[in-house]
């Protein structure tokens, strides 16, 4: 049952002024100086500041130009690898057991490889966003293409489909209602990624204000990018979730 | 129709088809390192059939008797074992638009609306007017017209098929694979889709093999009949009827005698 909008809006509200006061009072109740534990209301002052003098709003392009190449990086090779695979019965049981190796390698684990090649900058980061959101798109699409119905494909061969028109008409449609989740789910990994990413080999981004601040000793600033890396992520997840109301998509959930 | 050139004529020459009997194989034989390949289950045997150009047929037999193997056999989606089909002399090599097989479940593509679906069939035509001009005709006369525009999702059972139906008719193909193309329907629908199929192949005059198990439907149906015999397949009937539409068991003593004659054949002894 859908609620109505006024409620759609209001009550997420309501949870958020919640856990505010909720926090506030702990803080109250704690005794801790407001550089060890601070509060919302010094969380804000910090947020302000920092908006004010364009920290924030440079650290946080930085972070989402690295997540942006690494997801499309991982997008673009992702999923026309994982329709090949997923289609190609030898290709997938030749790398389908290197894929669960490297899977569960945590990105992270990638970080001094990473520095050793791409050095300082922009590239490390970005090269660990890809491989944090690309393994888990590249299984789910060979997931997708393998429960595609052969029907379909008998109707393409019936209809004479083309290759491209197998892959355009058929493939990609038909694993969309799976991809779709997966490239959200995947964006969610890769924002997750970036703020680990820049504690290394960077001099910008959210994660490294991060790390600047708690050197400084400046919990309230370790708060306002947590804080803008929150209000990203919400931003980023409704972005991408309006790829849900392509119309050809809708005969995956009946 | 037929004179000299025959489209849709279907030859059918000692087809035989066999399966690979996994259940009588289990996993176990294979430990001991003998490789057990399996039973070879005969499904076709030695089939030999020819359907004239025009004609529709309805083939009959016990569930699981291989009607579906050998029609798709015949629409080039399998290979046979051995034996040859012929349509229109050529060799059936692989599926084709010359022969359009509707599915036994719904075949629409899902992320295609009914519009989208029915155009495929025409895809490759050069003039737009025309392309779209065709696929509005075959969608008026499957009775959609209004309902172009909406996903396969949104449509009923028996629309579903209809416009799987006017899909099929648009590419005009030589021979129409129906494969218990109204499994599923509630009773009325399927009285309406019978008449459907019976107007429209009077109207379009194409080869039509028309899988059911409904032993009315095709005597309903059918200008021939076609009874296979429990697996592996032969043929153990082949009738043409030349009953005039509408048919009524009531009305028609022949047609009530054949009726039983082909229940008994399928070993039930009392049509109800």
């Amino acid at each position: 049952m859908e609620l109505e909008r006024w409620k759609q809006f209001a009550l997420p509200c309501v949870t958020f002024v919640v856990v505010l006061l909720l926090w506030e009072s702990v803080k109250r109740l704690s005794g801790w100086s407001a550089s060890v534990f601070p509060g919302p209301l010094e969380a804000a002052a910090g947020t302000w500041e920092l908006i004010r003098n364009g920290t924030l709003l440079k650290h946080s392009v930085a972070s989402l130009f690295r997540v942006t190449m690494g997801y499309y990086l991982a997008v673009l090779l992702g999923l026309p690898l994982g329709i090949l695979l997923g289609r190609w019965k030898t290709g997938f049981v030749m790398a389908n057991t290197l894929v669960q190796f490297l899977r569960p390698i945590s990105p992270l684990a990638w970080i001094p490889l990473a520095m050793l090649w791409f050095g300082i900058g922009d590239k490390p980061a970005i090269f660990l966003i890809f491989l944090a959101s690309f393994f888990p798109l590249l299984v789910s699409t060979i997931t997708a293409v393998h429960h595609i119905k052969t029907l379909y494909f008998q109707v393409a061969a019936n209809f004479n489909f083309s290759r491209l028109e197998s892959v355009t008409k058929v493939i990609l449609p038909a694993i969309l209602p799976q991809v779709l989740p997966a490239l959200r789910i995947c964006l969610g990994i890769a924002w997750l990624v970036v703020v680990a990413a820049e504690m290394i080999a960077v001099k910008s981004g959210l994660g490294y204000l991060i790390l600047d601040s708690r050197n400084a000793l400046r919990m309230d600033y370790v708060l306002a990018a947590m804080i803008a890396i929150g209000l990203i992520g919400v931003l980023l997840d409704r972005l991408i979730s309006q790829l849900n109301k392509i119309k050809s998509v809708a005969w995956g959930s009946v | 129709m037929g004179f000299g050139v025959t489209m849709g004529h279907v030859v059918i020459r000692n087809l035989c088809k066999d399966f690979v009997e996994r259940r009588t194989a289990p996993r176990i034989l294979n430990a001991n390192g003998a490789l057990h390949k399996g039973e070879r289950l005969l499904v076709l045997d030695r089939v030999d059939l020819q359907f004239q150009d025009g004609e529709l047929v309805c083939i009959l037999g016990p569930s699981g008797c291989g009607k579906t193997t050998l029609v798709r056999i015949v629409a080039g989606f399998d290979p046979p074992t051995s034996g040859t089909v012929i349509t229109d002399g050529i060799e059936v090599q692989g599926p084709s638009p010359n022969n359009i097989f509707v599915f036994q479940q719904s075949g629409l593509l899902p992320w295609m609306t009914v519009w989208e679906n029915v155009m495929l069939g025409v895809r490759h035509m050069k003039d737009k007017k025309q392309k779209a001009a065709r696929a509005q005709e075959q969608i008026d006369i499957v009775d959609l017209t209004g309902y172009e525009h909406l996903y396969p999702h949104q449509l009923s059972g028996g629309m579903q098929r209809r416009a799987e139906l006017a899909r099929a008719l648009v590419v005009n193909p030589e021979v129409l694979f129906m494969d218990e193309p109204f499994a599923g329907l509630d009773f009325l629908t399927r009285l309406k889709m019978r008449e459907e199929i019976i107007n429209m192949h009077e109207f379009i005059q194409k080869t039509i093999l028309f899988i059911t198990h409904d032993i009315d439907e095709a005597l309903v149906m059918a200008d021939r009949i076609v009874v296979f015999s429990e697996r592996p397949a032969t043929v153990k009937m082949d009738l043409r009827l030349d009953f005039p539409h509408p048919r009524d068991f009531a009305r028609d003593p022949a047609l009530e005698d054949l009726r039983r004659q082909v229940y008994q054949e399928l070993g039930v002894h009392y049509a109800l």
